[in-house]
């Protein structure tokens, strides 16, 4: 352990990336003999619903590649434009109304670029309330001024959730990235990577435990496979895994642990009321294309990202009362 | 690539980049057959929407059918219709005694290309189309060859309502259906009742 951390950011990096990518390559083999050697039916949707989490996972690690890459613009930029096109995704599958046009104006094309650019300048205490404040306002008034009260409580509900998920939430990943620690330099790249794989693994162990495990749902309305037992194992590995990270990350050991277990407990429910919210809008699975205008899965792969980050900088902000 | 083909470069991205601009092929390949495609008209978008749906090949033989009053009047109008576009140009208002208004389609169509046709004749935005004109009869009649694709096309009256300029991010789709072509004798009213409800079948389920 001592070793590793005396390697410097970009040998550390390398080494990463070397874990990372040999570690996908390892797993995608796998699964393809599996599914050569394994033609029986009843594993098949396990299987399927498996290959796409895993193709999920290649084009996370790809992109995270791409923001390590371009640096701190590049990935402030890149995290913009997947805002933009997750919050294109749930708006079109929320209802909204003509007279919410201004709202979404307002949503798409100044709420979205005024906080990442508050991300990119590191003014995380204007930030932080941006959205909760000062939309929270902004949202609704514009909607009054459109002068429709059919629904409007429901309409702007919807709208100002698509904002909190999609720019807000997701906005923290390049925040992390931003943030100054004490004694330590550029370590926020490491950070988004400590709360993407953490996270990502608390999803898979969940999608994989919760398939074997037969347990009864909690919810059998909103999924039909989400688990207590599962969903406390899948924390548990995400933790484990967080453990295993701790010497990238400016954490110690037991720190970086229940770091883990917060970010994979904020992502495995976060996408646990995403569930709901697809139910809802009538949708079993966002990427069903031809059913229902406006599915296209993006949304369904961030989610957890979206929840998971804020907790997860928020808490590391305010344990190590980090004020930059 | 000369200015023209610039910016139908430029209209496709941006189309794509706040429509998603998804084309669901359901009854027909996109193939390059001449065919005339029939939609629902809810918004100026409506043509922009199917044009950067086609594939690239299918976008160079097919044109829109603009209005020649509104859209010869500025030069950028004119210039977009005609050169980007090369829209078939009608008049809106028949004269008495005047050219057959259709005219202008029948030559487009011996010509070899598709077209892109809104048979209820103006926009609606009551969610379902209004009755068909009969237009796409006669054009059905006179070219049996030529096939007829019902079309729906999705989501993009809120992507830019009656009055506002500027459009919101949210995705459409254009789903093609199977061929819909004259029955031998087979009446007007008929046929324009099924082409109609031709195109109402394909509308996706999801949302009122």
């Amino acid at each position: 352990m001592t070793y590793l951390q005396s390697l410097t950011a970009t040998q550390q990096v390398g080494l990463l990336f070397l874990i990372l990518f040999g570690g996908l390559m390892l797993v995608s083999a796998v699964a393809v003999f599996t599914a050569m050697r394994d033609k029986s039916e009843q594993n098949d949707h396990g299987l399927t619903k498996f290959a796409a989490d895993l193709r999920a996972t290649w084009v996370g690690a790809l992109v995270f590649w791409l923001a390590w890459v371009s640096g701190a613009p590049g990935a402030t930029f890149l995290f913009a434009v997947f805002s933009f096109l997750a919050l294109r995704e749930f708006v079109t599958l929320m209802q909204t109304r003509r007279a919410d046009h201004r709202s979404l104006m307002l949503a798409f094309f100044v709420v979205l670029p005024v906080q990442y650019i508050l991300a990119g300048s590191r003014s995380f205490d204007l930030f932080t309330v941006f959205i909760p404040v000062y939309v929270f306002l902004a949202i609704p008034v514009l909607s009054a001024l459109g002068g429709d009260p059919l629904r409007f409580l429901e309409r702007n509900a919807k709208i100002q959730w698509g904002v909190m998920v999609c720019v807000f939430g997701l906005s923290h990943a390049p925040a992390l990235l931003l943030l100054d620690f004490p004694h330590v330099h550029d370590r926020g790249p490491f950070l988004v990577f400590f709360l993407v794989i953490v996270t990502v693994t608390a999803q898979m162990l969940e999608t994989f435990i919760s398939s074997r495990l037969r347990r009864r749902p909690v919810a059998r309305m909103i999924d039909r496979t989400f688990g207590l037992r599962a969903w406390a194992l899948a924390c548990l590995g995400a933790a484990f895994v967080g453990g295993l990270l701790f010497w990238i990350t400016p954490f110690k050991l037991p720190q970086a642990m229940v770091m883990g277990l917060i970010a994979g407990a904020a992502g495995t429910l976060g996408e646990f009321v995403m569930t709901a919210l697809k139910r809802d809008a009538g949708v079993n699975y966002w990427g069903n294309t031809g059913q229902v205008t406006g599915a296209v899965g993006l949304l369904d792969r961030v989610a957890p990202l979206c929840f998971a980050a804020p907790v997860f900088f928020h808490s590391v902000r305010w344990y190590f009362q980090l004020r930059g | 690539m000369n200015k023209a083909d610039a910016m139908g470069f430029v209209l496709a991205a941006v189309a794509r980049l706040i429509t998603g601009a998804q084309g669901h092929w359901k009854g027909v390949p996109p193939k390059a057959e001449q065919r005339i495609y029939f939609a629902n008209h809810q918004s100026h978008l409506d043509w922009v929407l199917v044009w950067a749906t086609l594939p690239a090949d299918l976008r160079v033989q097919t044109r829109p059918i603009a209005a020649a009053d509104y859209w010869t009047k500025t030069p950028l109008r004119h210039w977009i219709t005609r050169e980007v576009f090369r829209a078939v140009y009608v008049d809106r208002e028949r004269k008495e005694g005047g050219p057959d208004p259709l005219e202008p389609l029948i030559a487009a169509l011996e010509q070899g290309d598709s077209l892109v046709i809104f048979p209820e004749g103006t926009r609606s935005n009551k969610g379902l189309p209004q009755e068909f004109k009969s237009g796409i009869f006669r054009l059905a009649k006179q070219f049996p060859h030529v096939q007829l694709i019902p079309c729906w096309i999705d989501n993009v009256q809120r992507v830019m309502p009656k009055g506002e300029v500027v459009p919101v991010p949210i995705l459409c789709t254009v789903t093609f259906g199977a061929p819909c072509n004259l029955r031998e004798d087979e009446p007007k009213a008929e046929f324009l009742v099924r082409a109609r409800e031709a195109v109402v079948a394909l509308k996706p389920g999801g949302h009122a």
